[in-house]
């Protein structure tokens, strides 16, 4: 019979069924971080457990690690004493921490793939919801909460449902200045920040099929935000070429043994879905947020929408709230909306590629008086690359601050913040209220491109424009 | 580890309306900063309670007539976004000991259940008829029965659902899955050796 991807992972890894009906799923590969493991710890102690698989367990450090500041101690003490727990811990139990001194810290999101760790046909979870992106490469991937972290740590396993399936086909050709960002984007804004509920999102098509491993990392980051459970992508020979040669992939004899093994977990063609949705790529728009979720958006060319515009009360009430919050004018155009920051950054868009394309639009000119611009590389890794391309230095040029790995100013739980309610023009993935740091600070998400271009005009504007992008 | 059975709830209510109430909201992520889940209670929907100089806005949480409230009504999408398990911690350590909403996120859900908290799902004309009880007498005794699946208050009830995983796992008293997922270990070990990328 023929089988999705999701099925596949889930049938190999399937331990037995609990007595709940959930299935005991074998977690191949749990990566953990310091907001969220510490606690985890804690109940495997008082529990007398040990961790079962040290060696498919990956730290990092990047929430709270300040990216204006190597050397520790950390200014704050919070966070310098997360920071302890987490290297206690690693050394502990005998779990791999990629920390500053490795030179491979970083988001762990952008760090699992970068070191080779994310495969095809595997699981994978980590506490924290972008845990998504891992997707991607073929992998099922899921953000937990800590007492599952504990389960994961004490079984290398957890009690979980099996989720739907719907397939989101993306077929035809991106119009120039339009990115995967915007994809998710699109996606989110016409299935709905709910719509997710209950399924693993299967991308796919022509849009799929040209993408890098980057831009599909993108996209399954941003499932959660669909209310997915997680998203993945189809294996294929891009998902190969990025992995070959990295510290953790298979090599030799094994690595033809695994690329055969990953072939085989990719869905079969004819295989039944619960739900298909077919969007054409030229339709898309680079699209920013509005509003205080991340379906809350629109076209860069569209207008914010009307109280009056909502198809349900439900819709109403929602509009009303964001616009308060937002404190923008209903129907006006979101273009010329006049922002305080720019961030590019984040596991949505803190990889090379992100920086890349913004640096070979921005060379030459200056960030707007005023605008705080910040480019935040998401892994140390990430931060090396762009410094031997000059990309850092082209960035740095146009005033943006160059910083440190981390996750900056995504979710401030680091000296990065917003003030007072600054609007923000953000690579990130989540406008939710407060979300950066100030309880009134305002976010709009967009593509890196659109970032630069707001950065340089110090409002929202179409990155087409203002770089004159074409085909 | 023995676990309690939770087979119904019962204490007052509080009503917080609104969809798409996200983690952040509930717990804002600079109250994340701790190694410990201690303590999270107090800074419950903090930024929605609170103004930046610490005076209180208006908030259901911060009337008098609902403090110690057992029982949380709200909107659709309750618990969207972050994985944090610090969201429902906070909710619990505030003294909430059931959710009654149109519907949750879904680690929002796993995590809650996880802890021992139900999050049972009503209609919103059900939930209405819920907070219209609260509103006129906040004394009104809540049941959330997950056995019978109804909620009982003030003469009336309503029916509920909840997904049957976690409506047996609390009845039954196997909320906390570890004890369960321990005596899968010996299987966890023969699968494992199945799978060729989690050789050591």
């Amino acid at each position: 019979m023929a089988k999705s991807l999701f099925q596949k992972v889930w049938e190999a890894h399937t331990v037995r069924q609990l007595a709940n009906g959930q299935t005991q799923l074998l977690i191949g590969t749990h990566l953990i971080h310091e907001v969220t493991s510490p606690q985890a710890f804690g109940m495997l102690r008082d529990l007398k457990l040990k961790v079962a698989m040290p060696h498919r367990t990956f730290a990092t450090v990047d929430h709270i690690v300040p990216t204006d500041q190597f050397a520790e101690p950390y200014a704050d003490p919070l966070a310098q004493a997360m920071m302890n727990a987490l290297r206690q811990n690693c050394a502990e139990f005998g779990i791999t921490f990629f920390e500053r001194s490795t030179g491979k810290q970083g988001i762990v999101h952008i760090v699992g793939p970068e070191q080779g760790i994310t495969q095809p046909g595997t699981t994978i979870a980590c506490g924290d919801s972008h845990t998504s992106t891992h997707g991607a490469f073929g992998a099922i991937a899921f953000g937990i909460g800590t007492t599952q972290i504990r389960d994961v740590l004490a079984t290398q396993t957890m009690a979980l449902g099996a989720l739907k399936v719907r397939r989101i086909e993306v077929n035809g050709k991106l119009r120039p200045g339009v990115y995967p960002k915007d994809i998710i984007l699109h996606i989110i804004r016409t299935l709905g920040v709910n719509g997710g509920t209950g399924f693993a999102y299967e991308y796919a098509g022509e849009a799929f099929d040209r993408m890098s491993m980057e831009e599909r990392m993108t996209v399954c980051n941003m499932s959660i935000e669909g209310g997915a459970r997680c998203g993945y992508v189809n294996p294929d020979e891009t998902t190969f070429a990025y992995l070959k040669g990295r510290p953790y992939a298979p090599k030799g004899a094994e690595w033809d043994a695994a690329v055969e093994r990953w072939k085989s977990f990719a869905s079969d063609p004819g295989c039944a879905y619960d739900d298909v949705v077919k969007i054409d790529a030229a339709t898309i728009e680079p699209t920013v947020t509005w509003g205080i979720n991340p379906g809350q958006a629109i076209g860069v060319g569209e207008c914010i929408p009307t109280p009056e515009s909502a198809s349900s009360v439900d819709e109403k009430a929602s509009i009303v709230e964001a616009l308060e919050y937002m404190k923008f004018a209903p129907g006006s155009p979101i273009k010329g909306t006049k922002i305080d920051v720019a961030f590019l950054g984040s596991c949505t868009n803190g990889r090379l590629s992100d920086f890349e394309e913004v640096a070979k639009y921005i060379k030459g000119r200056k960030v707007a008086k005023g605008i705080k611009a910040i480019a935040v590389p998401g892994s140390q890794i990430v931060a090396l690359q762009c410094a031997k391309l000059g990309i850092d230095k082209i960035l740095a040029e146009a005033g943006f601050e160059w910083r440190e790995a981390g996750c900056s100013m995504c979710l401030a739980m680091n000296p990065d913040k917003l003030i007072g309610d600054q609007v923000s023009a953000s690579s990130s993935n989540r406008n939710f209220k407060g979300r950066q740091g100030s309880p009134t600070g305002r976010t709009i998400l967009m593509s890196p491109l659109m970032v630069a271009a707001a950065a340089l005009t110090g409002q929202v504007a179409d990155a087409r424009e203002v770089f004159a992008v074409r085909g | 580890m023995a676990l309690a059975k939770i087979s119904q709830v019962a204490g007052r209510g509080v009503f917080v309306p609104g969809n798409d109430i996200d983690t952040d909201r509930i717990i804002p992520a600079r109250f994340m900063k701790c190694v410990s889940f201690d303590g999270l209670g107090e800074f419950v929907f903090f930024d929605v309670r609170k103004n930046e100089d610490g005076s209180p806005k208006q908030h259901p949480l911060n009337e008098p007539r609902f403090q110690g409230a057992t029982v949380l009504l709200s909107g659709a999408n309750f618990g969207c976004g972050s994985s944090r398990e610090h969201a429902p911690q906070a909710i619990q350590k505030y003294g909430f000991r059931a959710i009654i909403a149109e519907g949750y996120a879904e680690i929002f859900f796993g995590n809650s259940t996880t802890l021992g908290m139900p999050c049972v799902v009503a209609t919103r004309e059900d939930i209405a008829k819920v907070a219209a009880a609260i509103e006129a007498d906040p004394q009104t005794e809540i049941v959330v029965d997950i056995a019978a699946l109804e909620v009982r208050f003030g003469g009336q009830k309503i029916k509920i659902t909840m997904r049957e995983s976690a409506r047996d796992a609390l009845v039954n008293g196997r909320w906390d899955a570890i004890g369960e997922l321990l005596e899968g270990v010996p299987q966890v070990q023969q699968l494992a050796k199945k799978l060729p990328y989690l050789a050591a």
